[in-house]
């Protein structure tokens, strides 16, 4: 139970450099392949414990697997967040797959 | 013996089977409640993030891109997340706890080189943060209750499908066969009984 979690934003630059004065931890890239690489590290927890990844949904749209892996984790939690061109959806989309999951039906 | 035995392990997989089933509505029921909660928190972090975007741009409108970037540069506080673990049903549930380190109040910046749209549009983010860090968790409940819930689910129905069935037709099995052994049994020791008597006495009924 430590208490050194941080927290990081994926996403492009627009998106994601604000966050940076909230104190989280920003990783510009455009390129899903990068991002992918930048997921990996974290989730080995490389340098720094993660508590959780905030990630654009334009990234984790060309990642599946990645988020997929992601929800059998407890730490770090993925949450898609809308970047700067709006929300695609994704987020609540993740809500009704994992709806879905558990009630073999469909939601909403 | 081994119909003692399949009765006993019938008698278990029943039990088993009951108490998962409640565990599943049970836990059914924790999901209901949250995932109604995690829908309302996304779709008002959505929009609370959208307005801070939108202010943002018209902030970066106002600047040069270079000086946003240098404004934003050096942050004078840091996000540290605690976590710590609570158990619903069995499952262990993360629940954050966030302190700011430096002056949480205080924007990294002068107000000199900068336009007021920028401080709105910092001071909205900051506001949505915590609903950012909400929604993160109960995120992650719903996702983790959600496989929970699959297992359970599937561990029911492999009992109430697969194992049960099996077991019982199992133990009536062996219980005819029994029965049928018993019957053999019977009808041998009274035709031993008649070639007895007629050997001893001629004797025939």
């Amino acid at each position: 139970m430590s208490d050194n979690y941080k927290i990081a934003v994926i996403g492009d630059k627009d998106s994601v450099t604000a966050f940076k004065v909230l104190g989280l931890n920003a990783f510009i890239c455009d390129d899903p392949a990068d991002a992918k690489q930048i997921l990996r590290e974290l989730k080995r927890g490389f340098k720094d414990n993660y508590a959780v990844i905030y990630i654009t949904e334009q990234l984790a749209a060309k990642l599946p697997d990645e988020v997929a892996a992601f929800r059998e984790i407890a730490v770090p939690a993925l949450i898609l967040i809308p970047s700067k061109g709006g929300s695609l959806g994704l987020g609540l989309e993740t809500l009704t797959a994992a709806a879905e999951r558990a009630t073999g039906t469909k939601l909403f | 013996m081994e119909l003692n035995r399949l009765r006993a392990r019938l008698k278990t997989a029943v039990r088993g089977h009951k108490l998962l089933k409640d565990k599943r509505d049970e836990l059914m029921r924790q999901f209901m409640l949250i995932i109604k909660q995690n829908k309302e928190l996304r779709e008002l972090v959505e929009r609370k993030l959208a307005k801070a975007q939108g202010a943002l741009s018209i902030a970066a409108a106002l600047m040069s891109p270079e000086a946003l970037e240098q404004t934003l540069l050096y942050p004078n506080r840091r996000v540290e997340v605690g976590i710590s673990y609570r158990n619903l049903m069995g499952v262990n549930v993360p629940d954050y706890d966030f302190r700011t380190q430096g002056d949480s109040s205080a924007l990294p910046y002068g107000y000199a080189m900068t336009s007021g749209e920028l401080d709105d549009a910092i001071s909205t983010l900051t506001k949505t943060f915590t609903d950012m860090l909400e929604l993160a968790q109960v995120e992650k409940t719903v996702q983790l209750l959600a496989i929970e819930i699959e297992k359970t689910r599937r561990r029911v129905n492999a009992l109430e499908y697969v194992m049960i069935p099996e077991l019982q037709t199992n133990i009536k099995y062996i219980r005819m066969k029994l029965d049928e052994n018993e019957r053999g049994n019977i009808t041998r020791l009274m035709k031993v009984k008649d070639a007895i008597l007629q050997e001893a006495h001629n004797y025939e009924d």
